[in-house]
Protein backbone atom coordinates (compact mmCIF):
# COMPACT_ATOMS: atom_id res chain seq x y z
CA UNK A 1 0.00 0.00 0.00
CA UNK A 2 2.74 2.38 0.76
CA UNK A 3 4.28 2.31 -2.67
CA UNK A 4 1.50 2.83 -4.03
CA UNK A 5 0.63 5.48 -6.76
CA UNK A 6 2.41 8.70 -5.99
CA UNK A 7 -0.57 10.75 -5.97
CA UNK A 8 -3.94 10.48 -4.79
CA UNK A 9 -6.34 10.77 -7.43
CA UNK A 10 -9.74 12.24 -5.35
CA UNK A 11 -13.37 11.09 -6.72
CA UNK A 12 -13.92 14.65 -8.12
CA UNK A 13 -10.65 16.01 -8.44
CA UNK A 14 -11.39 18.54 -5.96
CA UNK A 15 -14.81 19.95 -7.48
CA UNK A 16 -15.86 23.14 -6.02
CA UNK A 17 -19.20 24.72 -5.84
CA UNK A 18 -20.24 28.62 -4.78
CA UNK A 19 -24.08 29.17 -3.55
CA UNK A 20 -26.16 29.29 -0.51
CA UNK A 21 -22.71 27.58 0.98
CA UNK A 22 -19.72 27.05 -0.82
CA UNK A 23 -18.92 22.93 -1.38
CA UNK A 24 -15.62 21.57 -1.75
CA UNK A 25 -14.85 18.16 -2.10
CA UNK A 26 -11.84 17.91 0.46
CA UNK A 27 -8.48 16.32 -0.78
CA UNK A 28 -7.68 12.55 0.39
CA UNK A 29 -8.09 11.65 3.56
CA UNK A 30 -6.86 8.82 5.34
CA UNK A 31 -9.73 7.47 6.83
CA UNK A 32 -9.21 3.71 8.82
CA UNK A 33 -12.64 1.95 9.88
CA UNK A 34 -11.88 0.62 13.74
CA UNK A 35 -14.49 -1.88 15.03
CA UNK A 36 -14.22 -3.56 18.63
CA UNK A 37 -15.06 -3.03 22.35
CA UNK A 38 -14.27 0.72 22.53
CA UNK A 39 -13.60 0.57 26.35
CA UNK A 40 -10.79 -1.63 25.88
CA UNK A 41 -7.68 0.52 26.97
CA UNK A 42 -5.50 -1.23 23.86
CA UNK A 43 -7.99 -0.32 21.91
CA UNK A 44 -8.30 3.28 22.97
CA UNK A 45 -4.46 3.56 23.29
CA UNK A 46 -4.07 2.15 19.27
CA UNK A 47 -7.23 5.04 18.65
CA UNK A 48 -5.95 8.10 20.10
CA UNK A 49 -2.50 6.98 19.33
CA UNK A 50 -2.31 7.42 15.67
CA UNK A 51 -5.33 10.28 15.95
CA UNK A 52 -3.70 12.02 18.69
CA UNK A 53 -7.15 13.68 19.88
CA UNK A 54 -9.12 12.12 23.01
CA UNK A 55 -11.48 9.33 22.59
CA UNK A 56 -14.82 10.67 21.43
CA UNK A 57 -17.89 10.30 23.74
CA UNK A 58 -21.27 8.86 21.95
CA UNK A 59 -21.35 10.60 18.45
CA UNK A 60 -18.58 12.82 18.89
CA UNK A 61 -16.59 13.99 16.43
CA UNK A 62 -12.95 14.93 17.89
CA UNK A 63 -10.89 15.98 15.47
CA UNK A 64 -8.01 18.13 15.12
CA UNK A 65 -6.59 19.05 11.61
CA UNK A 66 -6.72 16.08 9.13
CA UNK A 67 -6.72 13.91 12.33
CA UNK A 68 -9.64 12.73 14.28
CA UNK A 69 -11.58 10.23 15.69
CA UNK A 70 -15.30 9.73 14.94
CA UNK A 71 -17.68 8.22 16.90
CA UNK A 72 -19.67 5.76 14.47
CA UNK A 73 -21.62 2.84 16.53
CA UNK A 74 -20.96 1.50 20.21
CA UNK A 75 -18.53 -0.81 18.42
CA UNK A 76 -17.24 1.50 15.26
CA UNK A 77 -14.44 4.28 15.06
CA UNK A 78 -13.52 5.97 12.25
CA UNK A 79 -9.86 7.68 12.57
CA UNK A 80 -9.29 10.16 10.56
CA UNK A 81 -5.16 10.83 9.70
CA UNK A 82 -2.86 12.25 7.04
CA UNK A 83 -3.63 10.32 3.70
CA UNK A 84 -0.24 9.46 3.19
CA UNK A 85 0.57 7.88 7.06
CA UNK A 86 -2.50 5.58 6.58
CA UNK A 87 -0.58 2.41 5.65
CA UNK A 88 1.52 2.98 8.60
CA UNK A 89 -1.14 4.20 10.96
CA UNK A 90 -3.03 0.79 9.65
CA UNK A 91 0.39 -1.34 10.51
CA UNK A 92 0.97 0.19 13.93
CA UNK A 93 -2.67 -0.16 14.78
CA UNK A 94 -2.87 -3.91 13.38
CA UNK A 95 0.12 -4.25 16.23
CA UNK A 96 -1.29 -2.99 19.18
CA UNK A 97 -4.07 -5.07 18.69
CA UNK A 98 -2.93 -8.17 17.20
CA UNK A 99 -4.07 -10.65 20.24
CA UNK A 100 -7.55 -8.58 20.89
CA UNK A 101 -11.15 -9.15 19.56
CA UNK A 102 -10.48 -5.81 16.85
CA UNK A 103 -10.46 -4.83 13.71
CA UNK A 104 -8.74 -2.23 11.57
CA UNK A 105 -9.67 -1.37 7.91
CA UNK A 106 -8.34 1.43 5.96
CA UNK A 107 -11.19 2.88 3.92
CA UNK A 108 -9.59 6.24 2.93
CA UNK A 109 -9.67 4.93 -1.03
CA UNK A 110 -13.66 3.87 -0.61
CA UNK A 111 -14.11 7.27 0.63
CA UNK A 112 -15.22 10.81 -0.20
CA UNK A 113 -15.49 13.75 1.65
CA UNK A 114 -16.89 17.22 1.22
CA UNK A 115 -16.95 20.58 3.05
CA UNK A 116 -19.28 22.92 3.35
CA UNK A 117 -19.11 26.50 4.51
CA UNK A 118 -21.53 29.29 5.36
CA UNK A 119 -24.37 30.76 7.05
CA UNK A 120 -27.07 28.66 5.93
CA UNK A 121 -25.80 24.99 6.04
CA UNK A 122 -27.91 23.71 8.42
CA UNK A 123 -30.74 24.31 6.17
CA UNK A 124 -28.56 23.16 3.10
CA UNK A 125 -28.52 19.80 4.97
CA UNK A 126 -31.54 19.72 6.10
CA UNK A 127 -33.28 19.72 3.26
CA UNK A 128 -31.25 16.10 1.91
CA UNK A 129 -31.20 14.69 5.68
CA UNK A 130 -34.45 13.17 7.62
CA UNK A 131 -32.18 13.72 10.53
CA UNK A 132 -32.75 16.83 12.90
CA UNK A 133 -30.66 19.42 12.25
CA UNK A 134 -31.35 21.87 15.13
CA UNK A 135 -28.39 23.43 17.33
CA UNK A 136 -30.16 21.24 20.67
CA UNK A 137 -30.03 18.35 18.64
CA UNK A 138 -27.01 18.63 16.55
CA UNK A 139 -24.68 21.00 18.00
CA UNK A 140 -20.98 21.07 16.44
CA UNK A 141 -18.29 18.25 17.40
CA UNK A 142 -21.42 16.35 16.99
CA UNK A 143 -21.70 13.34 13.97
CA UNK A 144 -24.83 12.01 12.68
CA UNK A 145 -25.03 9.15 10.65
CA UNK A 146 -27.68 9.58 8.15
CA UNK A 147 -28.60 9.78 4.65
CA UNK A 148 -28.76 12.58 2.06
CA UNK A 149 -31.34 11.83 -0.29
CA UNK A 150 -31.26 8.28 -1.51
CA UNK A 151 -27.81 7.64 0.34
CA UNK A 152 -26.11 6.94 2.87
CA UNK A 153 -23.70 9.85 4.84
CA UNK A 154 -22.27 10.74 8.28
CA UNK A 155 -21.76 14.77 9.07
CA UNK A 156 -20.79 16.91 11.52
CA UNK A 157 -20.65 20.47 11.99
CA UNK A 158 -17.50 21.68 13.10
CA UNK A 159 -18.76 25.37 13.82
CA UNK A 160 -21.82 27.19 12.78
CA UNK A 161 -20.58 28.05 9.37
CA UNK A 162 -18.35 24.57 8.83
CA UNK A 163 -19.25 21.41 8.59
CA UNK A 164 -17.66 18.21 6.98
CA UNK A 165 -19.30 15.11 5.03
CA UNK A 166 -18.25 11.75 3.99
CA UNK A 167 -19.97 9.51 1.75
CA UNK A 168 -18.74 6.20 -0.21
CA UNK A 169 -16.76 7.39 -3.17
CA UNK A 170 -19.04 5.65 -5.37
CA UNK A 171 -21.98 8.10 -5.03
CA UNK A 172 -19.39 11.34 -4.44
CA UNK A 173 -20.20 12.95 -7.49
CA UNK A 174 -24.60 12.05 -6.91
CA UNK A 175 -23.52 13.81 -3.19
CA UNK A 176 -22.03 17.08 -4.44
CA UNK A 177 -24.78 17.33 -7.10
CA UNK A 178 -27.22 16.89 -4.21
CA UNK A 179 -25.54 19.31 -1.94
CA UNK A 180 -25.02 22.14 -4.84
CA UNK A 181 -28.92 21.72 -5.90
CA UNK A 182 -29.35 21.91 -2.00
CA UNK A 183 -26.94 25.18 -1.65
CA UNK A 184 -28.46 26.83 -5.20
CA UNK A 185 -28.47 30.72 -5.16
CA UNK A 186 -31.97 31.76 -4.10
CA UNK A 187 -33.47 28.84 -2.13
CA UNK A 188 -32.56 29.83 1.37
CA UNK A 189 -35.11 28.59 3.61
CA UNK A 190 -34.46 30.83 6.54
CA UNK A 191 -35.61 28.05 8.99
CA UNK A 192 -32.82 26.84 11.21
CA UNK B 1 -44.22 9.11 9.75
CA UNK B 2 -42.72 7.24 12.67
CA UNK B 3 -39.77 8.82 14.34
CA UNK B 4 -38.11 6.19 16.62
CA UNK B 5 -35.52 6.34 19.23
CA UNK B 6 -32.21 4.11 18.69
CA UNK B 7 -31.34 3.02 22.09
CA UNK B 8 -27.39 2.53 20.52
CA UNK B 9 -27.11 5.93 19.35
CA UNK B 10 -29.54 7.80 21.46
CA UNK B 11 -31.13 9.94 18.52
CA UNK B 12 -34.35 10.00 17.33
CA UNK B 13 -34.06 8.41 14.00
CA UNK B 14 -37.07 8.60 11.19
CA UNK B 15 -38.37 5.70 9.99
CA UNK B 16 -36.00 5.95 6.16
CA UNK B 17 -33.24 5.66 7.84
CA UNK B 18 -34.14 2.33 9.43
CA UNK B 19 -34.77 -1.06 8.19
CA UNK B 20 -38.17 -2.94 9.39
CA UNK B 21 -37.46 -6.21 10.45
CA UNK B 22 -40.76 -7.33 11.12
CA UNK B 23 -42.86 -8.83 14.82
CA UNK B 24 -40.07 -8.97 17.71
CA UNK B 25 -39.73 -11.74 20.16
CA UNK B 26 -40.35 -14.80 17.91
CA UNK B 27 -39.62 -18.09 19.40
CA UNK B 28 -37.58 -20.34 16.78
CA UNK B 29 -38.73 -23.52 16.29
CA UNK B 30 -36.00 -25.51 14.29
CA UNK B 31 -34.60 -29.05 14.17
CA UNK B 32 -36.62 -31.53 16.47
CA UNK B 33 -39.87 -29.40 16.28
CA UNK B 34 -43.08 -30.29 14.50
CA UNK B 35 -43.87 -29.30 10.82
CA UNK B 36 -46.88 -27.08 12.72
CA UNK B 37 -44.53 -25.31 14.88
CA UNK B 38 -41.60 -24.81 11.96
CA UNK B 39 -44.54 -23.72 9.71
CA UNK B 40 -46.21 -20.83 12.36
CA UNK B 41 -42.41 -19.77 13.00
CA UNK B 42 -41.95 -19.48 9.43
CA UNK B 43 -45.35 -17.58 8.21
CA UNK B 44 -47.56 -16.71 11.05
CA UNK B 45 -47.52 -13.34 12.54
CA UNK B 46 -49.23 -11.43 14.09
CA UNK B 47 -50.91 -8.25 12.40
CA UNK B 48 -53.00 -6.39 15.05
CA UNK B 49 -54.47 -2.55 15.31
CA UNK B 50 -53.05 -1.44 17.94
CA UNK B 51 -50.18 -2.39 20.21
CA UNK B 52 -47.38 -4.06 18.32
CA UNK B 53 -43.90 -4.87 19.22
CA UNK B 54 -41.18 -4.87 16.30
CA UNK B 55 -37.81 -5.28 14.95
CA UNK B 56 -35.85 -2.09 13.75
CA UNK B 57 -32.35 -1.71 12.41
CA UNK B 58 -30.65 1.62 12.80
CA UNK B 59 -29.34 1.16 8.92
CA UNK B 60 -28.43 4.19 7.99
CA UNK B 61 -26.88 4.88 11.21
CA UNK B 62 -24.60 2.68 13.69
CA UNK B 63 -26.04 -0.78 12.13
CA UNK B 64 -27.71 -2.41 15.09
CA UNK B 65 -31.15 -3.89 15.53
CA UNK B 66 -33.28 -2.65 17.95
CA UNK B 67 -37.30 -3.31 19.17
CA UNK B 68 -39.84 -0.77 19.26
CA UNK B 69 -43.57 -1.28 20.49
CA UNK B 70 -45.79 1.38 19.06
CA UNK B 71 -49.73 1.59 18.22
CA UNK B 72 -49.83 0.17 14.20
CA UNK B 73 -52.86 2.34 14.45
CA UNK B 74 -51.68 5.70 15.64
CA UNK B 75 -48.10 5.35 15.39
CA UNK B 76 -47.77 6.58 19.21
CA UNK B 77 -44.53 4.91 20.48
CA UNK B 78 -44.05 3.61 23.64
CA UNK B 79 -40.32 2.51 23.94
CA UNK B 80 -37.39 1.33 22.18
CA UNK B 81 -35.07 -1.28 23.62
CA UNK B 82 -31.83 -2.75 23.11
CA UNK B 83 -32.71 -6.39 20.94
CA UNK B 84 -31.20 -8.53 23.44
CA UNK B 85 -34.38 -8.76 25.07
CA UNK B 86 -36.38 -12.30 24.66
CA UNK B 87 -39.54 -10.77 26.63
CA UNK B 88 -40.61 -6.86 26.28
CA UNK B 89 -39.05 -4.99 29.45
CA UNK B 90 -41.29 -3.97 32.87
CA UNK B 91 -40.61 -0.45 31.85
CA UNK B 92 -41.82 -0.69 28.34
CA UNK B 93 -44.99 -2.72 29.33
CA UNK B 94 -45.77 0.31 31.88
CA UNK B 95 -45.80 2.78 29.46
CA UNK B 96 -48.27 0.99 27.16
CA UNK B 97 -50.80 0.25 30.34
CA UNK B 98 -50.18 3.34 31.15
CA UNK B 99 -51.76 4.74 27.58
CA UNK B 100 -53.64 1.78 26.66
CA UNK B 101 -55.58 0.78 30.17
CA UNK B 102 -56.61 -2.77 29.96
CA UNK B 103 -54.27 -3.79 27.61
CA UNK B 104 -53.26 -7.22 27.90
CA UNK B 105 -50.50 -9.37 25.51
CA UNK B 106 -51.54 -11.35 23.85
CA UNK B 107 -49.38 -14.79 23.65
Amino acid sequence: MSEALATPVTALGGAQFDGLVSVREMPAQGMISLRGDLAMPPLKNAATGVAGVDMPAQRAAECEGARGLLWMAPDELLVLCPYDETAEAVASMDKLLYSYHALVTDVSDARAMFELRGGGLRDVLAKLTPADMSVAVLPPGELRRSRLAQVPAAFWLRSETAAQVICFRSVARYVFDLLKTAAQPGSAVGFH
Amino acid sequence: MLTLHCPYCDVQTDETELTPGGEAHLTRHGPGSDDDAFHDYLFSRANPRGVHFERWRHGYGCGKWFLAARDTRTLEVFGTYEAQTTEPPDHILAAIRDKRPGWTRAS
